[in-house]
C-alpha cells in the first residue's frame, strides 16, 4: 500500500535532463560524443550514423550492463531511459541515462523483475525497444512478447529461440537434431530424489544435477554417489523455484578434467549468421567464472572452425536472430560436446568485443532494429588477446569467495595501465547490498600477445584501488601470476587444484617477502620523520634530531600467514642526504635502495625498488604495523623500534575461540532454514542452518557432535557476516 | 653506560689531594662510593630482581623500564630519584630495599617532544605503593606543571604499601591532588597494564585518559573476593573489572589494546595529537593529503532512504588527513563518535552522532562521552568538528529515571562554554533540543554548514503531525507530506542564519580546512569566574 504514491510519485518524476542530451552531442560535427569503454578496439565495423536507428531504448537492467548498453546508445545517438528500484535512484546507470523511471523498491522481485512496471515505463516514455542486458527479463518471453504487444522491441533473439534454448530438456533434443556434439546423459525430467539416483546410477558417477531452467551457476550441483544426489537434488531443487520460479530438475553426465569453452554468435534477422570465436572460461568457482580469455589457448584453428559452425548450425536451427553463446565442455583429447545455449548478451562479451573489434551492443541494436550483418564470417578477425577479471565484492579465502557488502569508501579504476577496460556500473561512494550481483566491475585488458594481456592484468590489478569493501583482487592477481595458468595448462577444477587448501593470499619468496620487509620499514621511517617534524613547535625542537637525518632501526616482523608470528629481522632505513623520496635499507645484511615518491597518502605508491619497478598500496599504518598490498594481497608488516626485538617474545598470543562449537554466518544473508532447536543433540557435520545469500543457498553444518545450546536466529532473519548463530555444548 | 659516566665524573676529583695518608683514605672512600652508586643503580635498574622479571615475562606483561623503552624516544629517557628508597621499619621491612622503590619516575621525549612518565615497578613489592613511591610520582607531576608537558602514567600495582599504613593512604591522597591541579593544565594519561584496585583507581579516573591493556589489566575498587564476602556474587576478575568491562559497559577506560607492545606504541601515536598545555599551540603537522582534496564518495555517504542508517565514522575517515582517527572509547556509547584527527596537519577533535547505532540519539551515556571528550578540547585548545545526524534526546522511564536531564546537560553545557574554533556540519537530522546540543549557531559555532540532506527542525514528520493535527487523523498522511515539504530541509534554518551555508559534501574537507586556518586567531573569552558549575 505504501508503495504505490511512492511510485506515482517516481513516475511523475520521470525527468529529462535535456543539458545532457545537448552535451552527448559534438558541437562542431553534430555527432553523438562516444564515451564507450575502450572504443578504439572497435575496428571491425564502426559506427554508421546515416544509417536509420532507434530513437529512444530503455534498459531494463542495472548496473555495469546497464551502463555499458547506454554507452553504445548514446554513441550510436540514440537516447537511453534507465530502470531502477528506489535504493539505485543516485546509481550510476540512472545518472547516465536522459531519462529514469523509478520501478519498486530494493528487492529484484519488486523492481527489475516487474515485467508490468517496466512495461508501464516503456509506455510512459515512449521507448521503442527495450535491452535486457543479462539476468533478470533478459530470457522472459512473456515479457517479450508484452514488449511486442505495446509496439515495442525487444532487443534480443525472438521468443521461440528463446524458449527453445531456454528449456535444457528442449534445447538438447534441437542440438542433437542440429548435429551438434552431445554429452551422454538422460533427457527427461527427474520427478524426485529416488529417481535422480536411479538416473545418476545408469549415467555412471560423477553426475551433474541441474535445474532446467538454470544459469550462473545456481540450481547445479555435481554428485558422486547416492547420498550427494540426494542432497544436490533436493537443495538445486528449492534454489531452483526460489530463483527461477521453476524447479524442474534434469541430470548428465560430469565430465572430468573439463574445460568451458564458449562460442559467441551474431544473428540478424535476414538469416546471416557469424561466429565471432570462442571465449575460454573454464577458471570458476563453484560453477561460476572468474577469470575468462579469449580466444583459448587450448583451441586450434581448425577446432575453433568446427566450433564455430557447429554453433552457427544451432542458431539457424533454432531461427535465432540476435547475439547469443553456445556453451562446450571439451576433454583434454579436444572433444567438445554441447552443453547449452545462453539467449542473452554474456557477462564475458568484452573479451570478444576486444578480439574481434565488434561492438555487440551495437549489432544488437542494428539487429534489432531490422539491419542486415554488414560483414561476412571471413572478415571477423581475432585481434591479440584479452582477459577478463571478475572484479567482486567477496571474500576469496573463503571458498574462493562469499559475497561481502559495503560502502566503496575509496575507488580508483586502473586507466592509467595500457590497454585496460573497465565495465562497472558503480563510483566511489558505491554501496555494494545484499540485493544485488556483488559485481564490482569487468576488469578488461587487451594485448597483442596472451603474455601482454596477462602482463597488463597483473599491473591493472596492482593499480586497482578498492577500499571499504572486501574484494577478490587478492585472489585474481594471484591466478595472473600462476605458473599453471600461465601456461594455459586450465580446467575448470583449476581453483581446488591449485589451491586445495582453499586460497590463501599470496605465496613470497625470499626476496619477495625481504623487499615487502624493507619497503614497510621504509615507509615506516618516512611516518616517524613526518611525526617528528611540527610545523609549529621548532622552539621545542632544539635538541631533537630531524627524522630525515637520522638513522631508523627496527625490528620487523612479516607473518606468513595471518595472525602467526613471523621471524623478526633488524632493519635500518636512512634517507639519502635527507631526501624523503630516497632512501637505504639494510635488511641482513643486505641493501635495498627504495626511489620514488613516498606520500603517505597517496592511495596507490609507485616505488623503484633496486632498480625494479613496485606498484603497491598503502592499506594501513597503525602504530607499529604497516599494512601493504604486495602483489594483489595485503601484508601485514610489524614494524616497531628496534629494542622491541627483546620484548615481542613476551607478548601472548590471544586465545583463538573454539569455532567447532559455535556455527558463524559466513556471509550477510538471510536465514532460509533452522533444522535444530536448544537442547537438541546433533551430529558432526549435521545440517543446522540453511541461510541465503545473492540467491545462493548454503547450509552451516556442526563443527563437532554436541547439544545445541543457543539458537539465536529465526527464519527469516537477516544476518551480518560473522554473526552466530547457533552455539554448541560439548557432552 | 650510566654508570660508567658517574665513575667518569668521580675520577678527576682525586687530583691535587695533598695529604699522604689522608689522600689513602680520601681515594678509597671516593673509589667506594663510586663503586656503590654504580651498584646501586645497577641494582635499581634490576627492580624486583630476575627472578620476579621472568614471572612478570611469563604473565606477558614487560617490566617497568621495558616499557619506557618503548614509549619514549631512544635514549631520551631521563631519570629521576633512581636512589629512592622506602622508610618503613616495621614487619621487618627496612632488611629489604630497592633503589628507586616500586616506580620508576622521570621524563623523556615522544617524537621529540617531553612527556613526564611515571613506570609502576610490579617487581618491587607488587608495585604497591609507599609514601616515597607517591612523592616520586608527585615530584614529576609538579616539574610537568612548571614546564607545562604531559604526563603518562603506567600503572601496575598492587595497591597500597599495607606495611606503611596511613602513610600509603597519604601518598595516594597527594597524587590525586596533584591531578586534580594538573587537569586542564596539561594532558595527563593513564595507561593500565596490570592490576590497579583500591583507591588506586581513583588517580587513572581523575587524568583525562585511561587506557588498558586487555587480559593483564583490572581495575576496581574492590576485587572478586570481597565482592563474594559482602554481596555474595560470583565473579572473575575479568568480569569484574577487565578491559571489556571498562570500555564497553562502564565506560571508565577509554580503549584497550591487545598488549604491552601495541598498547605503548599506540600511546605515541594518540601523544602526536595533543598539545602539551593548555597554554601550548595547537601542534601542526606537515601534511601529506591535500587540504583541497575532493571527497566524492561524501556525496553518497547519507542514503537516499531518510531512515536508513549509516555510519558516521565513514564520513570521518573520508574527511580527515589519510583517514587517520584515533578514537576515544570505540566501544561505549556508540550512538556518538568522538576522537582526535588532523585536518590539514591541524589536530582536531570529532564529535559526531552516529546513525548506525540507536540512530544516533543522545542518551545518558553518549552525553557523557561526549561532554568530557569537548571539555577536554577546550581546555588544550583543540578546535571541535562536530558532525550532527541526531533524531533528538532518547525517550523513556529508563532514560528519565537514569537522569537524562542532568546528564543531557552535560554535553550542552560543554558546547556553550567551549571558546575553541567550532565547526559544525549538520549532515542529516537536527532535531528539537539534540539540535541546539550539538554545536549550534545558539552555541556560539563559529561556522555552521549543512549538506543537502540536511532537516533542522523541532521533531520528525509523524511526530509534529500527531500533534498538530491531532483530530484530524485522516488525512495525517497528507499533513505528514506538508511538513515534510515545508521542514525536512537545510532552507527554514539557512534564512535565519542558523547555518551559514548549504554546502557539496565532496567539498567539506576543503571548506573546513580553509576555516580552520581563518579561525587560528580566534579569540574569546568567557567572563571570569573561580570555575563554572557544570551540572555533574
Amino acid at each position: 500500500m505504501r508503495l504505490l504514491p511512492k511510485l506515482r510519485l517516481f513516475s511523475a518524476l520521470t525527468y529529462t535532463k535535456s543539458c545532457r542530451s545537448v552535451a552527448s552531442t559534438h558541437a562542431k560535427s553534430g555527432r553523438p560524443v562516444d564515451e564507450r569503454e575502450g572504443k578504439e578496439i572497435y575496428t571491425t565495423i564502426g559506427i554508421d550514423y546515416d544509417e536509420p536507428k532507434f530513437d529512444k531504448i530503455l534498459i531494463a537492467n542495472r548496473g555495469e550492463i546497464a551502463c555499458r548498453v547506454i554507452k553504445t546508445a548514446r554513441a550510436m545517438g540514440i537516447k537511453t531511459v534507465a530502470v531502477h528500484s528506489d535504493v539505485d535512484s543516485a546509481a550510476l546507470h540512472v545518472r547516465m541515462a536522459d531519462e529514469a523511471v523509478c520501478v519498486g523498491p530494493a528487492p529484484t522481485s519488486e523492481s527489475y523483475l516487474r515485467a508490468d512496471r517496466i512495461l508501464q515505463a516503456v509506455k510512459d516514455t515512449g521507448a521503442q525497444a527495450v535491452h535486457p542486458g543479462y539476468g533478470f527479463l533478459s530470457e522472459n518471453t512473456k515479457f517479450a512478447a508484452e514488449l511486442e504487444k505495446a509496439g515495442a522491441k525487444f532487443v534480443g533473439p525472438n521468443s521461440k529461440a528463446i524458449l527453445d534454448m531456454g528449456d535444457k530438456i528442449h534445447s538438447k533434443k534441437i542440438a542433437s537434431a542440429a548435429k551438434v556434439n552431445m554429452i551422454p546423459g538422460f533427457d527427461g525430467e527427474i520427478a524426485d530424489e529416488d529417481m535422480c539416483v536411479k538416473v545418476s546410477k545408469d549415467i555412471g558417477y560423477p553426475v551433474m544435477i541441474k535445474a532446467s531452467a538454470g544459469g550462473g551457476g545456481k540450481g547445479m550441483r555435481i554428485a558422486w554417489n547416492d547420498k550427494e544426489a540426494r542432497e544436490g537434488y533436493r537443495l538445486s531443487k528449492q534454489e531452483a523455484a526460489s530463483s527461477f520460479g521453476d524447479d524442474r530438475m534434469l541430470v548428465e553426465k560430469f565430465i572430468d578434467n573439463p574445460r568451458h569453452i564458449e562460442m559467441q554468435v551474431l544473428c540478424d534477422k535476414h538469416g546471416n549468421a557469424l561466429w565471432l570465436n570462442e571465449r575460454e572460461c573454464s577458471i570458476q568457482r563453484r560453477n561460476q567464472k572468474v577469470i575468462e580469455e579469449a580466444p583459448s589457448s587450448f583451441v586450434t584453428p581448425e577446432m575453433r572452425k568446427k566450433m564455430g559452425e557447429q554453433a552457427v548450425q544451432l542458431a539457424k536451427a533454432v531461427g535465432y536472430d540476435s547475439a547469443g553463446t553456445v556453451e562446450f565442455l571439451v576433454d583434454s583429447q579436444r572433444n567438445f560436446y554441447f552443453l547449452e545455449m545462453n539467449t542473452r548478451l554474456q557477462v564475458e562479451h568484452p573479451i570478444t568485443e576486444c578480439i574481434t573489434g565488434i561492438d555487440i551492443v551495437q549489432q544488437m541494436l542494428r539487429v534489432s532494429y531490422g539491419h542486415k550483418l554488414p560483414i561476412t564470417q571471413n572478415q571477423v578477425p581475432i585481434i591479440g588477446w584479452a582477459f577478463e577479471s571478475r572484479v567482486y565484492a567477496e571474500d576469496p579465502y573463503k571458498g574462493f569467495g562469499l559475497p561481502s557488502v559495503g560502502r566503496l569508501s575509496r575507488y580508483v579504476e586502473p586507466h592509467n595501465v595500457e590497454g585496460v577496460r573497465c565495465d562497472s556500473g558503480i563510483v566511489e561512494g558505491s554501496e555494494i547490498s545484499i540485493y544485488y550481483d556483488p559485481l564490482i566491475c569487468k576488469l578488461v585488458t587487451h594485448g597483442n600477445t596472451r603474455e601482454e594481456a596477462l602482463n597488463r592484468m597483473s599491473d591493472a590489478l596492482d593499480n586497482y584501488v578498492i577500499r571499504g569493501v572486501t574484494h577478490n583482487i587478492p585472489l585474481l592477481r594471484d591466478i595472473v601470476q600462476e605458473k599453471r595458468f600461465r601456461k594455459g595448462d586450465i580446467t575448470t577444477k583449476y581453483l581446488p587444484e591449485v589451491y586445495p587448501e582453499g586460497f590463501q593470499g599470496a605465496t613470497l619468496n625470499h626476496e619477495e617477502q625481504e623487499t615487502l620487509i624493507g619497503l614497510a620499514a621504509a615507509l615506516n621511517a618516512r611516518k616517524l620523520a613526518r611525526a617528528n617534524k611540527f610545523l609549529n613547535q621548532t622552539a621545542k625542537q632544539t635538541t631533537v634530531l630531524d627524522g630525515y637525518h637520522m638513522k631508523h632501526s627496527f625490528v620487523a616482523e612479516l607473518p606468513v600467514k595471518e595472525g602467526e608470528k613471523g621471524e623478526p629481522k633488524h632493519v635500518e632505513v636512512n634517507f639519502v642526504a635527507g631526501n624523503p623520496n630516497e632512501i637505504e635499507v639494510e635488511l641482513d645484511g643486505k641493501k635495498f635502495n627504495i626511489k620514488g615518491d613516498t606520500n603517505l597518502a597517496h592511495p596507490t605508491s609507485k616505488l623503484t625498488i633496486n632498480g625494479k619497478e613496485v606498484t603497491t598500496q598503502i592499506v594501513g599504518k597503525r602504530a607499529g604495523e604497516i599494512t601493504i598490498l604486495y602483489k594483489g594481497t595485503p601484508f601485514k608488516v610489524k614494524v616497531l623500534p628496534e629494542q622491541a626485538v627483546k620484548y615481542l617474545q613476551y607478548m601472548k598470543e590471544k586465545p583463538k575461540v573454539d569455532m567447532s562449537t559455535i556455527v558463524v554466518s559466513p556471509m550477510p544473508g538471510a536465514i532460509k532454514n533452522v533444522s535444530v532447536k536448544v537442547g537438541d543433540m546433533v551430529a558432526e557435520g549435521q545440517e543446522l542452518v540453511i541461510m541465503e545469500a545473492m540467491k545462493m543457498q548454503n547450509s552451516l553444518h556442526a563443527g563437532r557432535t554436541a547439544k545445541v545450546k543457543a539458537v539465536n536466529v529465526k527464519v527469516g532473519s537477516t544476518v551480518d557476516e560473522g554473526e552466530v548463530l547457533v552455539e554448541l555444548e560439548k557432552i | 653506560m650510566l654508570s660508567r659516566c658517574a665513575r667518569g665524573f668521580a675520577v678527576p676529583v682525586l687530583k691535587g689531594v695533598l695529604h699522604p695518608t689522608r689522600a689513602t683514605s680520601s681515594i678509597a672512600h671516593t673509589m667506594k662510593v663510586a663503586e656503590r652508586i654504580e651498584k646501586t643503580r645497577e641494582k635499581a635498574l634490576q627492580g624486583g630482581g630476575q627472578k620476579r622479571i621472568d614471572a612478570q615475562h611469563n604473565r606477558g606483561k614487560l617490566t617497568a623500564r621495558e616499557r619506557l623503552d618503548l614509549l619514549l624516544d631512544r635514549g631520551s629517557f631521563r631519570e629521576s630519584d633512581m636512589f629512592a628508597e622506602h622508610t618503613c621499619t616495621d614487619f621487618g621491612m627496612q632488611k629489604e630495599k630497592y633503589p628507586g622503590d616500586s616506580v620508576v619516575t622521570g621524563r623523556g621525549k615522544i617524537n621529540g617532544r617531553t612527556v613526564f612518565v611515571f613506570s609502576q615497578d610490579f617487581t618491587v613489592f607488587g608495585g604497591s605503593l609507599s609514601s616515597i613511591h607517591a612523592k616520586k610520582i608527585v615530584k614529576i607531576m609538579k616539574d610537568a606543571m612548571l614546564v607545562g608537558a604531559p604526563v603518562i602514567g603506567l600503572n601496575d600495582s598492587g595497591g597500597a604499601r599495607i606495611q606503611e599504613g596511613v602513610d600509603s593512604l597519604a601518598g595516594y591522597a597527594d597524587i590525586f591532588q596533584a591531578n586534580v591541579l594538573a587537569s586542564g593544565c596539561i594532558p595527563q594519561i593513564s595507561l593500565i597494564m596490570g592490576p590497579c584496585a583500591g583507591g588506586a583507581v581513583y588517580s587513572p579516573a581523575l587524568t583525562d585518559f585511561t587506557f588498558m591493556v586487555r587480559d593483564t589489566s583490572y581495575l576496581f575498587i574492590t576485587g572478586p573476593d570481597v565482592v563474594k564476602a559482602v554481596t555474595n556474587e560470583e565473579v572473575t576478575q575479568e568480569e569484574l573489572g577487565g578491559a571489556k568491562t571498562h570500555t564497553v559497559t562502564s565506560g571508565v577506560a577509554h580503549g584497550a589494546f591487545d598488549n604491552d607492545v601495541d598498547a605503548l606504541m599506540r600511546m605515541r601515536e594518540l601523544f602526536n595529537y595533543l598539545p602539551l598545555s593548555n597554554t601550548d599551540s595547537l601542534p601542526i603537522r606537515a601534511c601529506d593529503d591535500p587540504w583541497d582534496r575532493d571527497v566524492p564518495s561524501l556525496n553518497t555517504v547519507v542514503p537516499l532512504e531518510s531512515t536508513a542508517a549509516y555510519n558516521m565514522k565513514d564520513v570521518v575517515s573520508a574527511l580527515v588527513d589519510e583517514g587517520d582517527f584515533f578514537e576515544i572509547m570505540p566501544d561505549y556509547a556508540k550512538n556518538i563518535v568522538v576522537g582526535f584527527a588532523r585536518m590539514n596537519g591541524r589536530t582536531v577533535g570529532i564529535v559526531g552522532n552516529n546513525p548506525k547505532f540507536a540512530a544516533g540519539c543522545l542518551d545518558i551515556n553518549s552525553s557523557i562521552k561526549g561532554a568530557r571528550f569537548v571539555r577536554f578540547c577546550d581546555s588544550f585548545n583543540v578546535p571541535i568538528i562536530t558532525l550532527v545526524d541526531v533524531p533528538g534526546f532518547l525517550p523513556g522511564t529508563s532514560q528519565e529515571y537514569g537522569g537524562i536531564i542532568r546528564h543531557g546537560a552535560k554535553l550542552l553545557y560543554a558546547y556553550a562554554e567551549a571558546t575553541v574554533p567550532k565547526i559544525t556540519i549538520i549532515t542529516r537530522k537536527a532535531f528539537g533540543g539534540a539540535y541546539d546540543v550539538m554545536a549550534s549557531k545558539h552555541l556560539r559555532g563559529d561556522i555552521n554548514y549543512a549538506w543537502p540532506t540536511a532537516e533542522v527542525a523541532v521533531m520528525g514528520a509523524k511526530g509534529a503531525v500527531s500533534i498538530l493535527f491531532r483530530n484530524d487523523k485522516a488525512n495525517a498522511a497528507k499533513h505528514e507530506e506538508e511538513y515534510t515539504e515545508l521542514f525536512s530541509n537545510p532552507f527554514p534554518a539557512a534564512v535565519r542564519g542558523f547555518i551559514d551555508d548549504i554546502i557539496k559534501p565532496s567539498e567539506t574537507r576543503k571548506r573546513v580546512c580553509d576555516d580552520l586556518n581563518m579561525l587560528e586567531g580566534k579569540k574569546l573569552t568567557n567572563p571570569w569566574k573561580k570555575h563554572g558549575n557544570i551540572p555533574l
